[in-house]
């Protein structure tokens, strides 16, 4: 049911945009545990999402429910996974980003504050973009939310999480304060020493083929995911400049147009017309490959990243194992604490295995993911530009008909599928390019 | 600041190139010769104005007209950095971008039944710099090519301005000069900039003549003759910016400004009060409009530009991406958004050349149709104070009538018989410059009308033309991207 390009409205709502759907396509919508945001209200600083839960698994007390859940409480959730021993073998869905309205918030800001420099008109417009543009980072916190819940709700062993149980049912607020300062800075050291030692672990070369193909594979991957990210993000951030400059130019050529009631002046509206309605395709353009491209690489990169803490915690097991190892010879050679060094070295032993094997998969899942999540937004992303295309290809074609009809000249335009404008109008206009 | 050189050797029709330097600032020396023939003659066009334009710099020298564009190169060899045989594409001997020449079969069909089509081209190394006028006049010859430099475009404006303006002609502006521009194409700075800036001027000189010689009464001025037809021309030196001219220029600009603020003027005619108001409304909107349309050209540049890296780090990504077709895929994107951030540098070119240069004529063309106006109160001002001076000089005369001195008695009717001959004529100056502003709006405004309508259809053609290469472009990447397996 999704809203076609030649409506008026700068619609993001459809269908199609939904994170789940749009992000990860192999999320099994599985009857025994289906999770979604029903709803989430945007208050001053904080968002309320609705946590809806459908469930036949017997450990929750109803089949339906909801509860409303706030970011923080995502954030401990996905944190009692990371700090869970258990999990150390699978890679942890990662945690949805804080939800951020600063920058919407303060353009509206000074929108209100410009207010008397405009005219009415582009008073309301402006406000209505800048809605718009609140209304589409919402939907994007939202969906974001969302996957992560899904995430863990398709994944076999994660699902069953006591604490993923609570944060769906427990109607009541968990208390899960934000971090203080002090945490914070704990948070901050911690992993200042875990890249550390992540370095180190790297350093250490594995038997195992597969893994050390991984390893570097995901090093690399990351950085350019990374790098693609924020290429990405640029180059949307202009799109939509441009987008906007185009309506302001149709603001001023319907002032224009409005001057007076000559020939040119109906022109000049037809002119604006056209621009205003391109220029909200264009605008959805950008929205669209925001969605389909750099949420993408956004949410890759994130999960790449929980890819590598996957590796590093298993090359950390690996290490261990391999002191442990050396441990238990030096022990054996000295005969002393042999016992203590035995069960030390089992345990690190099957630790790693452990880890090994449920990474093995997890990394093979990740893979299979990635490579349909891709599949799945390339081709949304091709097939929207070309509608977008098209659509703003036949507004543009026919405001040149409309307008040729009014032109005095003859033989000005070649057909819309030829390019050269041929015939007495040619007076040098950007005839000669700087061919460099 | 020229060494003289020999003479080449001339081919059969005795002519001679002239070229110069481009120097219109007069700060920079550059190293190109001037080639003078050995004979002085000169017939000087008759109707050369007396206003100070001097002749500086090496003698003028008669050149006959050239009529053949081919020999005019087939001359060129012994210049120093422009030797090219071939006509086309203009080159210099070093790695500076040449202007493709458009060729002469390009020619524009007359407008305004004048029978007037000219084409431009323009060519530029790193220390001269001339612009080449092929034009197709109905006056001596069919086709001729005169070289002229920028200077001359400004001093040609300078010489209609002071003749025109005030009589209520519009007079088309001439483009401004750019320091920062020209010096960097003179110190040989050799990137985008300096070639966008010379197309930029080629352009605008372009659509300047274009403007001028479609005014009926411009274009049989003399002085337009003389630059369309004769190879050389005085130099005009008081175009140079820092001149003495230049900053008498400037003294007079700020004396009328201040003179418009203390005219009050008794409006008897609405037409004139309407238009004032219609094109202070336009020039308003213009000028955001201009305004917005930069704004838009930046901004795709911008785009541009960001769409090429995002390509490069897309074509890395695919190249870390282990699985094939992903990978493939990925590659595949990476073009596409290449291709598509050229189309949009394309757009922006259109953006600005079509667009953008477009409003910025007009905004500077409303700016003389304003002078004009502001030239008609003058001449009321003028005429009511000759008026006024009469009613003094009658009123002192009759004065005198009393006191009984005869000799000053008559003086003063003499006065008065001069002053009422200025009175008339003042207000006959008031009534040929309402009249003729009037048809000159009307012709303006039938100009504009069209002058919009064409250059917004073929902006609109470019969108249409972007828009049907980005389908193409998608097009071909949806199976791409629908073949990941």
């Amino acid at each position: 049911m999704m809203q076609e390009g030649l409506d008026d409205g700068p619609d993001f709502l459809s269908e199609e945009d939904r994170g789940p759907r749009a992000v990860n396509v192999d999320l099994q919508t599985d009857a025994t545990l289906q999770v979604d945001i029903s709803d989430a209200l945007s208050e001053r600083d904080k968002v309320k999402f609705t946590v809806h839960t459908k469930s036949t698994l017997p450990n929750f007390k109803q089949n339906e429910f909801s509860v409303v859940r706030q970011h923080e409480e995502f954030i401990w959730l996905h944190d009692s996974f990371v700090e869970n021993e258990e999990y150390a073998g699978y890679i942890i869905p990662p945690a949805p980003p804080r939800p951020d309205f600063d920058a919407s918030r303060e353009k509206l800001q000074k929108l209100g504050e410009g207010e008397g420099s405009m005219t009415k008109e582009e008073f309301t417009k402006m406000k209505q973009e800048l809605e718009a543009e609140y209304l589409a980072i919402f939907k994007k916190t939202v969906a974001m939310h969302e996957v992560f819940l899904c995430r863990v709700a398709a994944h076999p062993v994660l699902r069953k999480d006591m604490n993923f149980h609570v944060f769906l049912e427990y109607n009541q607020d968990l208390s899960v304060r934000g971090k203080n300062k002090r945490e914070k800075m704990e948070d901050f050291f911690k992993n200042v020493v875990k890249s550390a030692d992540g370095v180190l672990v790297a350093g250490v070369k594995d038997v195992d083929d597969f893994f050390e193909h991984e390893k570097t594979f995901l090093l690399e991957y990351h950085n350019r995911v990374k790098d693609a990210s924020s290429k990405s993000d640029r180059m949307i951030r202009s799109h939509k400049s441009a987008a906007d400059d185009i309506n302001r130019i149709a603001s001023t050529l319907y002032t224009l147009g409005t001057q007076d009631s000559t020939d040119v002046c109906k022109f000049f509206l037809k002119v604006s017309e056209l621009f205003e309605k391109t220029r909200k395709i264009e605008a959805r353009v950008a929205a669209d490959e925001d969605l389909k491209l750099a949420d993408l690489l956004k949410y890759y990169l994130r999960e790449s990243q929980a890819a590598k803490d996957l590796l590093y915690r298993r090359g950390r097991a690996l290490v261990d194992y391999e002191n442990a190892n050396k441990a238990l010879d030096k022990a054996r050679a000295k005969n002393k604490d042999v016992l203590q060094a035995e069960t030390s070295q089992q345990v690190c032993c099957q630790k790693f295995e452990k880890i090994s094997e449920s990474a093995k998969q997890e990394l093979i899942d990740f893979k299979t993911r990635r490579v349909a999540a891709f599949r799945k937004n390339l081709v949304e992303l091709a097939e929207l530009e070309l509608k977008h295309a098209k659509v703003i290809f036949y507004y543009t074609w026919l405001s040149i008909s409309d307008s040729i009809k009014s032109v005095s000249q003859p033989a000005v335009i070649g057909s819309p599928i030829g390019w050269s404008t041929i015939g007495p109008v040619s007076s040098g206009f950007g005839r000669c390019r700087p061919s460099f | 600041m020229a060494a003289e050189m020999e003479p080449p050797p001339l081919g059969d029709a005795g002519q001679t190139d002239f070229r110069e330097i481009e120097d219109g600032e007069g700060f920079f020396v550059s190293t190109v010769t001037i080639l003078e023939s050995p004979e002085p003659s000169s017939p000087d066009p008759p109707s050369m104005p007396a206003e100070g334009i001097s002749t500086n710099g090496p003698k003028q020298e008669d050149i006959s007209l050239d009529d053949d564009p081919e020999d005019l190169f087939a001359e060129a060899t012994e210049e120093v950095s422009l030797d090219s045989p071939e006509r086309e594409p203009i080159l210099s001997d070093g790695p500076s971008p040449a202007i493709t020449p458009v060729t002469p079969t390009a020619m524009l069909t007359p407008r305004m039944g004048l029978g007037t089509a000219e084409m431009f081209e323009r060519s530029l190394d790193e220390v001269s710099s001339w612009v080449k006028l092929t034009s197709m006049t109905i006056f001596s010859k069919n086709e001729t090519t005169v070289r002229r430099r920028f200077s001359d475009f400004l001093g040609l404006h300078s010489k209609l301005a002071s003749r025109y303006l005030h009589i209520g002609y519009i007079v088309p502006p001439a483009p401004e000069k750019s320091i920062v521009g020209m010096t960097k194409v003179k110190v040989g700075k050799e990137d985008l900039s300096s070639a966008e800036f010379v197309e930029k001027r080629r352009s605008a000189l372009e659509r300047y003549l274009m403007r001028t010689v479609k005014h009926p009464i411009l274009l049989k001025d003399p002085d337009v003759m003389m630059f369309l037809e004769s190879s050389e021309l005085p130099r005009a030196v008081s175009t140079q910016a820092l001149s003495g001219a230049g900053i008498l220029r400037m003294v007079n600009k700020a004396a009328d400004a201040v003179n418009k603020m203390t005219i009050k003027m008794n409006e008897s005619d609405a037409w004139f009060e309407e238009k004032h108001q219609q094109f202070e409304n336009l020039d308003l909107q213009l000028r955001k409009l201009h305004a917005s349309v930069e704004c838009l050209v930046c901004h795709r540049k911008e785009l541009s530009v960001n769409t090429a890296s995002f390509a490069k780090s897309a074509a890395m990504l695919g190249n870390s991406e282990d699985h094939t077709a992903l990978s493939r895929a990925l590659s595949q994107l990476a073009e596409v958004e290449e291709k598509i951030d050229q189309l949009h540098q394309d757009q922006a070119y259109a953006d600005f050349y079509l667009f953008s240069e477009l409003l910025g004529d007009y905004v500077r063309l409303i700016t003389a149709v304003k002078g004009v106006f502001d030239h008609r109160m003058k001449t009321w001002s003028k005429w009511q104070d000759t008026q006024l001076l009469l009613q003094k000089k009658r009123e002192a005369e009759s004065k005198l009538q009393f006191a009984n001195k005869p000799d000053k008695l008559q003086q003063a009717q003499d006065e008065i018989k001069e002053l009422e001959g200025k009175v008339q004529q003042g207000e006959k100056d008031f009534e040929l410059i309402s009249k003729t502003i009037r048809k000159e709006v009307s012709r303006f405004e039938k100009e504009r009308v069209k002058d919009f309508k064409v250059v917004i259809i073929k902006y609109l053609e470019s969108l249409v033309q972007t828009q049907q290469q980005l389908i193409k472009y998608w097009e071909a990447f949806l199976p791409e991207a629908k073949a990941i397996a």
